[in-house]
């Protein structure tokens, strides 16, 4: 039995899905917010964004459950010896992707697909000779015996069968979701028979976009599956200075940037909305003393608040060390309070946008009319203006999320950010500012932190889009139909 | 200019149809109407007859989930739905102009409304420079605004409502169109400044010749201005007729109980709602006079504090309400009438002690013989149960996101403690009854309400913790003629039931006429005539209250006339 780590920011981000799905719930019974979430999954773009969101999802989780490994008993121990744990913390998602290229280390930088590493080094022959040249990598292609030879047709071979492996899970999907919509439409009594399904969904007819998000299942099964096929032998993505996997340090920043996103917002949301909804509601001198607060903190360049707040951080973690016993937990914590620093600093925004709002509701009559009940002050801001302005809320924070994702790209860049150790798209862009001005170029670390957080942010604001199109009533938009479509309808019902 | 006779518009068989997802329903069907040269066509309905979308249809301005489907808009034998984006704009402002309802968000705020005439002149018009400017400067004379050649470089927020309106009829006036389309011109405005506005209209239609549509909800104002009416209802015209046929002998039988509907003094007594009128065998003995005032107001003063610079000193007081003094009964209805801004509803907000912290309230207020002004924590609770209020916009008083038994239940629950959840419940659903809404009312939200239920809501509200005094500010003035019909003769009923007083804040005088013991007329923060509504009705005795009784449109019926 494994020992089971708990970090500060794992038991946040599984509260935080605890939290998502209370919220589902909350949703599934209340009639209106059902509605409002119905216009999100009806929105093509922001449900195949959702498809990708949710592999993120996964990934983050996945890499939230931390551990150590029992070590085996050392031979001609005693039974009744101490068990001992190894040193190193991982994670479930390290332990999956074991038996892959993605966990194994080389000695230093190896470009993408590659056999043979990156420099040159002096390899010693028998005869005491040595000369230099690329040497083989440690696990890179080391089952070919010809490389030069076998590689290109080994490639191929294990692109194919991840390929054919990734359809096959794709198949399996889509005959899963296609059940799972038989049946519930079988208990709703409207089913009509399989092909009318199937050719419904194939036109793009049905009510969820269901065509655009088993294309996007299917295209990121085909990717995955032809990546997971290439890691079984090789460095998809090439190898960093430290000889990691580039392709697994992408995977394991994943986790930070929704740590990033997610806890910086649920940090910012208290004194945004508190603040914010008393200074709107009372107005007067509570009004002047919230705004100088939050004028004056937006006058401090964020970038330099941010760097003394860490830095002072950086000293208690250095002079704590006993607090702190692993790498792991030290890093996490330094992420952890980063997140706090962010939010603490960052609620200035949300809070003028609650105050305007609040400012507007209070004059409302209903405000007008629970006052005159003697409503307590605090009541009429929860029960009345709360209610109210969380669609403000929530439209901030999902567009807030990649916002501080990018952010954090940005900090770590700049050495304020995470703990150099923590694998971040931060740290990775600012690894690469080196390996840019090298000749010849390390160009992969770069172009995969780019694309992992291409993807990660772009479906991130197409579902905020989606998500702000259904709360926001000014923005609901008509399309409307074509003249002939309209006539057709009149004909029809007229005759 | 013309002669008279000659049809400009005409409109055949026009439908607009609503895309609404996958259904499509009509806002408007079938609608036929003709409107000839110095001839006013008024087209009458109650909200969301679809008299709106037929002003917009023939502008071609519909909004997008809006379309025409059918029919043909002859303008001048020319079939307007037919002519492309660029000739139509030439027709619109050219040919067609609009007035709108809200004259305050119709100009633009950031330009002078000099530049917004001019826009308008040499878009449809050759004269440009000084030509143009005097050309405007002779239309805002025309209108009626004082020191055109100075206020033609004015900005809009430096004129009253009155006056923008009058300046966004000289705007749609400017290039001389064939037909203007008025849609709702004086529903924003006062009943004075109504007034000065349709005789404006009437005097330029008769020195132009051309052609009004009138859209309008207010029967009254029908009555005052139109040659042809046309009453529209669930989008189709019911009855087009000439107007002093329409008003001697109404055909259709919507038509008949709109009339019902409209409140005046000689309805006194009797239910306005054809309902209230078949429902009950009604004693018309207005409510006995309850002796003792259960509210003495004694020189009620309430200003603004002006705090000005660095330290917010206290500079001054903008006095709102200067000296206000009335007493009221208990089943007695007093109406507080005024123009808008002369500080009514101040009065009612200072009374429920709503401004405390924003303003200052002084003078000597009774309740049930207790010091209103002054009270503080238990004793300003209990007082609360005894006076509360039924707001103007049933849209905006009650909270979106709470179902309509917690709304109800939550005054209860804060003024009236010692009550157990199950007796609140009881009282809540008992209320719902009593004001006519259905069994299952306490456990929906307000948007699934129409305006008159949601009002009956807020009615219910006010009545739960049975309140001695009942502020009605404007309660009826959002609503559509026969909803108000209902909603007065519930509040007639229930006064009777319960001989609460009612403090009544409005400035129609129909509803007045038709619904007040006594009437207490306020210009400018004070009290300038108060005596009973007969008194006050049949022989006003200050200026103001003249003034404001002889601008209001009078409907006569061929009926009453006798």
């Amino acid at each position: 039995m494994p020992k089971f780590i708990f970090l500060w920011t794992d038991i946040a981000l599984f509260l935080m899905v605890a939290a998502v799905v209370f919220y589902a719930w909350r949703v599934r019974r209340s009639e209106t917010a059902r509605a409002t979430w119905g216009r999100v999954a009806h929105n093509a773009p922001a449900m195949s964004s959702a498809v990708v969101l949710l592999f993120f999802v996964v990934v983050g989780l996945l890499d939230s459950v931390h551990y150590q490994q029992r070590l085996p008993s050392a031979p001609g121990a005693p039974v009744n010896a101490p068990v001992v744990y190894s040193p190193q913390v991982v994670s479930l998602l390290d332990t999956l992707l074991d038996n892959t290229a993605l966990t194994h280390q080389e000695k230093t930088y190896s470009a993408p697909l590659a056999w043979r590493q990156f420099t040159k080094e002096t390899i010693l022959v028998d005869g005491g000779e040595s000369y230099r040249d690329f040497p083989r990598l440690r696990y890179g292609g080391q089952h070919l015996d010809e490389p030069q030879a076998q590689w290109l047709h080994d490639v191929l071979l294990r692109a194919g069968l991840g390929a054919a492996g990734g359809l096959l899970v794709a198949a399996l999907l889509i005959g899963l979701v296609m059940a799972v919509i038989a049946r519930s439409r079988k208990r709703g009594a409207v089913f009509k028979g399989w092909s009318a399904l199937v050719k419904e969904i194939a036109a793009g007819h049905s009510d969820m976009p269901w065509r655009a998000m088993l294309v996007t299942a299917t295209t990121m099964s085909l990717v995955l599956g032809v990546i997971l096929g290439l890691s079984s032998g090789y460095h998809v993505m090439g190898t960093d200075q430290t000889g990691n996997d580039v392709l697994w340090r992408a995977l394991k920043s994943v986790r930070t940037a929704w740590v990033i996103g997610t806890l910086t917002t649920v940090a910012m949301l208290p004194p945004a909305i508190f603040f914010g909804i008393a200074a709107g509601y009372f107005k007067g001198w509570v009004d002047d003393i919230i705004q100088y607060i939050y004028t004056t903190l937006t006058a401090i360049p964020g970038v330099l608040l941010i760097a003394a707040a860490v830095l002072m951080m950086q000293v208690y973690i250095d002079t704590h060390p006993d607090l702190f016993p692993t790498a792991a937990q030290r890093a996490d914590l330094r992420l952890f309070l980063l997140c706090m620093i962010l939010g603490l600093t960052g609620w200035a925004g949300l809070c003028r946008l609650l105050r305007a709002e609040a400012l507007k509701l209070r004059e409302l009559e209903y405000v007008q009319a629970a006052r005159a009940f003697g409503i307590s002050h605090f009541k009429v801001m929860t029960r009345h203006l709360l209610p109210n302005v969380m669609h403000i809320v929530l439209i901030t924070v999902v567009l807030e999320f990649s916002a501080l994702v990018l952010y954090e790209a940005v900090l770590s860049y700049l050495g304020i950010g995470v703990d150099p150790s923590m694998n971040s798209f931060g740290t990775m862009i600012d690894n690469a500012r080196l390996e840019m001005s090298r000749d010849p170029m390390v160009w992969w670390n770069l172009l995969t932190a780019f694309v992992f957080m291409l993807t990660l942010v772009l479906s991130a604001n197409l579902f905020a889009d989606g998500v702000r199109d259904a709360f926001d009533p000014r923005s609901q938009s008509f399309r409307p139909a074509r003249r002939s479509r309209m006539l057709a309808i009149l004909n029809r019902g007229s005759t | 200019m013309g002669k008279t006779n000659e049809l400009v518009l005409d409109v055949r068989d026009l439908s607009i149809a609503i895309d609404h997802q996958e259904q499509m329903t009509f806002a408007v069907q079938a609608l036929a109407i003709s409107v000839y040269r110095g001839q006013t066509f008024a087209l009458v309905g109650e909200s969301g007859s679809g008299k709106s979308m037929t002003a917009l249809a023939l502008m071609r301005l519909l909004p997008e989930a809006l379309q025409v489907v059918q029919g043909e808009v002859l303008l001048e034998g020319q079939n307007i739905n037919a002519l492309p984006e660029m000739a139509m704009q030439k027709v619109r402002g050219g040919r067609i102009a609009m007035i709108f309802q809200e004259p305050g968000t119709s100009l633009n705020p950031i330009l002078r409304i000099g530049e917004q005439l001019l826009e308008t002149i040499m878009v449809h018009t050759d004269l440009r420079g000084a030509a143009a400017r005097d050309k405007a400067i002779h239309w805002l004379t025309r209108v009626g605004i004082p020191e055109p050649e100075d206020r033609i470089d004015h900005y809009p927020f430096q004129f009253s409502g009155g006056q923008k309106q009058r300046i966004m009829i000289a705007m749609a006036l400017a290039a001389e169109p064939d037909v203007l389309v008025a849609d709702e011109p004086t529903t924003a405005l006062d009943v004075t400044v109504q007034a000065q506005i349709l005789a404006l209209l009437a005097d330029i239609q008769k020195e132009l010749g051309m052609a009004v549509l009138m859209i309008t909800h207010d029967l009254a104002i029908v009555h005052q201005v139109a040659d042809t009416v046309a009453l529209m209802r669930h989008g189709k015209i019911v009855e087009t007729a000439p107007a002093d046929e329409f008003f001697r002998s109404p055909k259709h039988p919507y038509a008949r109980e709109l009339f019902d509907a409209i409140p005046t003094f000689d309805k006194r007594g009797r239910a306005l709602s054809a309902l209230g009128q078949a429902s009950a065998v009604r004693c018309d003995v207005p409510a006995p006079d309850q002796g003792s005032p259960v509210l003495t107001v004694h020189n009620l003063r309430v200003g603004y504090p002006i705090r000005r610079g660095w330290l917010r000193r206290l500079v001054g007081m903008a006095q709102v309400v200067d000296g206000v003094s009335f007493e009221l009964r208990a089943g007695q209805t007093m109406a507080l009438l005024g123009g808008s801004g002369c500080g009514k509803t101040t009065v009612a907000k200072a009374l429920l002690r709503l401004l405390d912290g924003v303003a200052v309230s002084g003078g000597d207020v009774r309740l049930n013989g207790q010091d209103l002004l002054s009270a503080k924590g238990a004793q300003l609770k209990e007082l609360r149960t005894k006076i509360q209020i039924v707001f103007q916009d049933p849209f905006a008083s009650l909270d979106p996101r709470m179902r309509v038994g917690e709304i109800l239940e939550e005054g209860v629950a804060a003024l009236l403690p010692e009550l157990t959840a199950q007796q609140r419940n009881e009282r809540v659903l008992g209320l719902l009854e009593r004001v006519g809404l259905p069994e299952d009312t306490a456990r929906r939200y307000p948007h699934e309400f129409s305006g008159g239920q949601r009002q009956r809501i807020a009615i219910a509200r006010a009545l739960a913790v049975q309140p001695k005094v009942l502020i009605l500010d404007e309660p009826t003035s959002a609503l559509d003629v026969s909803v108000q019909a209902q909603i007065l003769d519930l509040l007639n009923d229930l006064q009777r039931e319960f001989g609460m007083a009612y403090l009544f804040i409005t400035h129609n005088f129909g509803v007045v006429e038709y619904f007040a013991d006594e009437i207490a007329i306020m210009s400018a923060g004070e009290l300038v005539e108060m005596g009973s509504a007969e008194q006050v009705l049949l022989r006003p005795q200050h200026k103001v209250t003249k003034q404001l009784l002889e601008a209001v449109p009078r409907l006569s019926f061929g009926v009453d006339a006798s």
